[in-house]
């Protein structure tokens, strides 16, 4: 689905991203670790348009994604959430599935002034949409919570409503970059639960940037190493954590993680 | 405090006892940091000419002018302000009592020393060189015509009085302090509003009351001034019932929950959704709005009209600023390009195009030019950083501006003499809107309005609205979940532009002339400051600012209810956009979408999550945030 | 090195129609003064303009000397401007004001020396100390402002600094004008010989003058960021305050010094205005405040040497542009342009080279 080959990323000199290849099968779930400032999150940024890369081919379904906007890719079907959080703070949770539709609706301007038809069929099903978005993460974003600021929903939730967003997209391809940061251990296997459905039930393919290695284990069925903008490992979770080269670079620092 | 206070502070959690502080007890830096700044601003004021220049205008006939009234409410202002001292949550509880009353006075006394000191330097001093202010006349009246002595030790009396009372306000309780203020407030405001209020009742027939108000030199009289006071009291106590009745309270909650359950239906049009209370209410304001100007007399429909066209300048640069967040501060192009396109094609007195069109058909190539030009000042800018965009969309208005008044395009736009001649608006053979008939063009002005009010609440509720806002707050997020914010964006200054091009075109009808002059950058700094003012991005806050700023300052070049003010309007447009930023920045009435109130338990859990995710931070290493747990 | 190309959307064609058009007209423009210097009865200067009329050496002299001068005056604002905005990263959108203000110092203080008489006999000793209270006042109001309207706002976004500094600049100009009145500030007469033009070169002393106090001024700004202790610790600041402050430096102290070498800067820049127009008045600061910010961005903000250079940009071109590129392609009246053309350069620049002509330095997180 996802085919990257010689990918190289460079700021100023700096390799953030090193001749990486990388491929992801329809139907996966695909974890990318590595300690920090490995390049998980600059992977991400390239292949949602964000950074340019300095080199490389990026295939999605067969087409290249090299040189479109971001929003472009977002319309080919890839979505992203982000590291630290980023909502639109100042508009309702329910606003916040309803803009990412954006790319999947065709109303214009003279549509909303004229209230036609087409413009009221569309709102409500992007309402509808969106709250049927909303209701995958149970009733914690449902109700009075539609009509809520995203800025006052809870840590957890708002990490919740990003993937909200996300999957509001209508995506093929979902990015989640370290989705249970900062969650308490009950919320994170919740989480861990609902990603393994997102594929399992919504058919979503899977890329995940995490450094909670249980969650790592329990739901990936490949694991990428990066460090230094290099993968420096792939294959199972057994596999790479077996692998002598990981553990050194990185596993064998700490062990409370698996 | 030192530490150890502190830390005892702490431990001794809840609201400490209260106790009564005596009169000298005060933050005495605080005071004098006070004193000093009262004192800068009142010899400010005294200099600004503003006593000398509105000494004439009495406000309440023989003891009060608008003059005095310059130099006595910053007391009163900042006499409240340090009599408020900050009660930090557990730490310090006292007593409201004479010590606030202490303290505003003190700092009234400290800061009215300065005029004591302006009176002395007067006399003994001549720098009227550089100070034009430094004059005899404004001696006089700091010293009421009498003495220096009197001049020098009045004035620190006087602020010790109106400090003392502005402190008092803490101790005397909510009920009288806001009781006080109103009365105040409603004294003032119908004294300085004397040539507006002759106006109202000349348009309701009853010049009667007007002619009671006001002696023969503008002021009120004693007994006006008292029947003014008492009418709020009585007021203020009427309303103050009527909200504790229990009818009230059974009224609002339905209407709460009509709106709640309005809020999710869905595919019908928006105005079947509407609850039938907010349908009436509507019904009635928008009444009330199309038979009122039949009552007005014209001075007040002049100014109304002048209103309306900043509303709809306000409501355009909304979309622009308020909206899609963009910083544009060449907005007054679009004014421009509307009035000259509207001038060129319609006055005979154009120098081109010579078979003269209607203002309909004029006003439809206006909004097409407008539309153009958005297109074309937008695109260049559209990437820019938002700083940058600032300053080049204020080139581009700077551009226009130029260009107009060039010999260069002087074929066309007729250079500094501008055009003139331009004919009125013929409404279809029913009725002619013309500038010397105040009334029709405030009708005209309303119907734009209704326009561009429905067209921003229309949008804001839309995609492309939804895809503003998103703008607003995040761009790259925005462009990440799919958002053209390239072509959004454009979007925002077409709009934007069409809906100030109304403007335009309306202000060359009403005022039979269009001058370069009339769209300096000044203009588009008003309307950002009215936006501002009233609340970015939220329609009926901007349609607010628009009515208290232009309403009462006026516009650049339109005169609002105090005319006296025209020459400090730029200077009280510059303080207010500062305050405003330090103290407000969500405007006066905020932009809160449809929150409710914030849930307490959600909110604790968030603090404890993110007090959990800075340890894990601190455990793992600096850097990075969230770092890892592995 | 950029393998991958860009598609293009209907944006960017029309910003590379829009920048090949510019470039165009500039080149057109100059290739017309160009025919009309070398014969100016040939078919092209005809045709572009049939009643242009080429300048004259000494002419074109002229023009250069003054939009030289007057772009050295932009260059010392726009430092004010590019420390301000590589420290704290917004516009201080009043600084244009505080250069307003040293004009008015000097105008007020040279006509009460003047008054009394010393400035006719001692020029140049006069001159300093108007220079000196010029600087003295602009610091002072550019480090209130930064205490009262920017302090409060750190770490707001960067807009609601910048509207405040709107804010701020139309109370500053409204302030001087209901204190000192709406009247024309006039300097006194200058001594002949900074007025007559056979000093050097035949060009007018003033402006060797201003150039010479500009050139002073910029080598001593450049001795205070590259060579001293403060200067080290404004450029650590810019690059980051936070870890600036870990390092033991104190940040509020930093920017409010920064402040205050902006505003000294600006009031050396607002005497220089008053010897090359002699006349000062409150709206004064607004355009050439706004110019010295194009000249900051033209030449890439947060870098010193950047801002002079491109303040020269704008000061030449503003000069030259109009009588060697807008009347050959036929446009009447072209100096009354010269505005247009100084924030045309702007858009041209930024449409071009968008970090400006020398490369801006900006805090480690702006750049993204």
């Amino acid at each position: 689905m996802l085919e990257i080959t010689g990918l190289h990323v460079e700021f100023g000199g700096l390799h953030a991203l090193n001749n990486l290849d990388f491929t992801v099968e329809e139907g996966e779930i695909v974890a990318v670790i590595g300690p920090n400032g490995a390049g998980k999150t600059t992977f991400f940024n390239v292949v949602s348009g964000m950074v340019k890369p300095t080199e490389g081919r990026l295939l999605f379904q067969g087409r290249s994604l090299l040189g479109l906007d971001p929003n472009k890719i977002t319309a080919r079907g890839i979505a992203r959430t982000f590291q630290n959080v980023r909502l639109f703070n100042n508009m309702t949770v329910l606003e916040n599935v309803m803009v990412s539709q954006h790319c999947r609706t065709r109303q214009r301007i003279l549509d909303a002034l004229l209230q036609t038809r087409r413009f009221r069929t569309e709102e409500a099903l992007v309402r509808d949409r969106g709250k049927e978005v909303l209701g995958f993460f149970g009733t914690r974003l449902t109700g009075y919570r539609f009509d809520q600021p995203a800025s006052v929903l809870s840590y957890a939730n708002r990490r919740r409503l990003e993937i909200a967003r996300a999957m509001a997209t209508s995506p093929k391809l979902i990015l989640l970059d370290e989705p249970v940061a900062g969650m308490n251990p009950v919320e994170s296997a919740e989480l861990t639960q609902l990603i393994g459905k997102l594929r399992d039930e919504m058919g979503y393919t899977i890329v995940l940037i995490e450094h909670d290695m249980s969650v790592v284990r329990d739901i990936s069925d490949r694991v990428v190493v990066l460090d230094h903008g290099e993968a420096i490992a792939r294959g199972t979770y057994a596999e790479v954590s077996a692998n002598p080269q990981v553990i050194e670079a990185y596993l064998g620092q700490t062990t409370d993680g698996s | 405090m030192t530490v150890t206070g502190k830390i005892s502070a702490i431990r001794g959690a809840g609201p400490a006892p209260a106790h009564r502080r005596r009169l000298l007890d005060q933050d005495w830096p605080r005071l004098l940091r006070a004193g000093a700044v009262l004192a800068l601003g009142q010899v400010f004021i005294a200099l600004s000419g503003m006593p000398v220049s509105f000494d004439r205008r009495l406000l309440i006939d023989p003891v009060l002018s608008l003059g005095y009234l310059s130099l006595l409410w910053l007391p009163l202002v900042v006499g409240y302000w340090v009599g408020r001292e900050q009660v930090l949550e557990g730490m310090a509880a006292y007593t409201r009592g004479g010590r606030d009353v202490a303290a505003g006075a003190i700092a009234g006394l400290l800061g009215n020393a300065g005029l004591t000191l302006l009176v002395l330097g007067i006399t003994h001093f001549d720098i009227r060189d550089p100070l034009v202010n430094w004059s005899p006349q404004l001696l006089d009246i700091l010293e009421f015509e009498e003495s220096v002595w009197l001049g020098t030790l009045i004035w620190p009396a006087i602020g010790a009085g109106t400090g003392a009372l502005g402190g008092g306000m803490h101790w005397a309780g909510s009920r009288t302090s806001r009781t006080t203020v109103t009365v105040l407030l409603s004294v003032f405001g119908t004294a300085v509003l004397e040539s507006v209020i002759t106006d109202l009742t000349q348009g309701f027939h009853v010049e009667a009351v007007s002619d009671w108000l006001y002696g023969p030199k503008r002021g009120l009289t004693y007994p006006a001034a008292i029947a003014v006071a008492a009418t709020a009291v009585g007021v203020m106590t009427g309303l103050a019932a009527y909200r504790a009745s229990p009818a009230r309270d059974g009224r609002t909650t339905r209407g709460n929950g009509a709106a709640t359950v309005g809020g999710s239906e869905s595919a019908r049009p928006a105005w079947r959704r509407m609850p039938t209370r907010r349908a009436m209410n509507l019904v009635l304001t928008v009444a009330a709005i199309v038979v009122l100007p039949l009552f007005l007399g014209r001075l007040t429909n002049e100014l109304l009209a002048n209103v309306g066209l900043f509303i709809l300048l306000a409501l355009g640069l909304n979309i622009i600023v308020g909206l899609a967040g963009i910083l544009d501060l060449g907005y007054v192009a679009f004014f421009a390009v509307g009035g000259y396109s509207v001038a060129v094609l319609t006055s005979p007195g154009s120098p081109r195009f010579d078979p003269e069109i209607p203002w309909f058909g004029a006003l439809f190539a206006a909004m097409l030019l407008a539309g153009l030009a958005g297109l074309f000042i937008g695109a260049p800018v559209i990437r820019m950083r938002g700083d940058y965009l600032a300053i080049v969309t204020l080139g581009f208005g700077e551009i226009i501006r130029v260009l107009l008044l060039s010999d260069w395009l002087s074929g066309t736009f007729n250079g500094a003499q501008g055009i003139t001649n331009v004919p009125g608006v013929e409404v279809f053979g029913l009725a002619t809107v013309r500038g010397f008939e105040p009334r029709s063009v405030l009708y005209l002005v309303l119907v734009f309005c209704a326009i561009a009010v429905y067209v921003s609440w229309r949008l804001e509720n839309s995609r492309i609205g939804r895809a503003w806002m998103a703008i607003r707050e995040d761009e790259n997020v925005a462009e990440a979940m799919g958002v053209d914010t390239v072509s959004a964006k454009l979007m925002a200054f077409v709009t934007g532009a069409v809906l100030g091009s109304f403007s335009g075109a309306i202000l060359s009808a009403k005022v039979g002339s269009v001058f370069p002059h009339s769209f300096a950058i000044i203009v588009s700094i008003v309307i950002l400051v009215v936006v501002i003012f009233g609340g970015m991005g939220n329609i009926p806050g901007v349609i607010a600012g628009a009515v208290v700023l232009i309403g009462i300052l006026g516009g650049p070049n339109q005169p609002g209810l105090l005319q006296e003010f025209a020459e400090y309007k730029i200077l009280i447009y510059g303080a207010l956009l500062v305050w405003m930023m330090l103290q407000r920045s969500e405007g006066l009435i905020p932009n809160m979408r449809r929150a409710r109130e914030l849930h307490i338990d959600e909110m604790n859990q968030d603090v404890w999550l993110r007090a959990q995710a800075a340890a894990d931070d601190a455990h793992n290493e600096g850097g990075n945030p969230r770092g890892g747990r592995l | 090195m950029h393998k991958t190309t860009k598609q293009r959307t209907n944006v960017d064609w029309f910003l590379t129609v829009l920048r090949v058009t510019s470039l165009a007209m500039i080149a057109a423009g100059l290739l017309a003064f160009a025919a009309q210097i070398i014969d100016s009865n040939n078919p092209f200067a005809r045709w572009a303009n049939p009643d242009a009329i080429s300048l004259t050496g000494e002419q074109f002299q002229g023009l250069v000397v003054t939009g030289l001068a007057q772009g050295a005056m932009y260059g010392l604002i726009a430092l004010g401007y590019s420390m301000v905005y590589g420290v704290l990263g917004f516009i201080n959108f009043a600084h244009g004001e505080v250069f307003m203000v040293g004009a008015m110092t000097g105008a007020i203080t040279s006509n009460k020396l003047a008054e009394a008489g010393y400035w006719e006999s001692s020029f140049v000793l006069c001159l300093m100390l108007v220079v000196a209270l010029s600087v003295v006042v602009c610091t002072i109001t550019a480090v209130i402002m930064e205490r009262v309207a920017y302090r409060p706002l750190r770490g707001k976004p960067r807009l609601i600094p910048l509207i405040t500094s709107i804010g701020v600049s139309f109370f500053l100009q409204n302030c001087v004008l209901v204190l000192l009145g709406s009247t024309v500030k006039s300097y006194p007469d200058l001594p002949n010989w900074l007025t007559d033009k056979r000093t050097f070169l035949e060009i007018q002393g003033s402006k060797v003058l201003v150039l010479a106090v500009a050139a002073l001024a910029m080598v001593g700004l450049w001795y205070l960021v590259e060579k001293t202790k403060t200067g080290q610790a404004m450029r650590a600041v810019a690059e980051d305050a936070e870890i600036a402050s870990l390092m033991g430096i104190d940040v509020n102290r930093i920017i409010v010094k920064t402040f205050a070498v902006g505003g000294a800067m600006a009031g050396v820049a607002g005497i220089l205005w008053g010897l090359l127009f002699r006349s000062v008045i409150h709206t004064t600061g607004f355009l050439p405040g706004i110019k010295a910010f194009s000249s900051a961005v033209v030449g890439g903000i947060g870098n010193l040497g950047g801002s002079m250079a491109g303040g020269l940009t704008i000061g030449v071109a503003e000069s030259l542009g109009p009588l060697m590129i807008l009347e050959p392609l036929g446009v009447s009246g072209p100096s009354q342009l010269r505005d247009a053309v100084a924030f045309a350069v702007l858009i041209i620049v930024l449409l071009v080279r968008p970090s400006g002509i020398f490369g801006e330095r900006l805090p480690s997180e702006e750049r993204t």
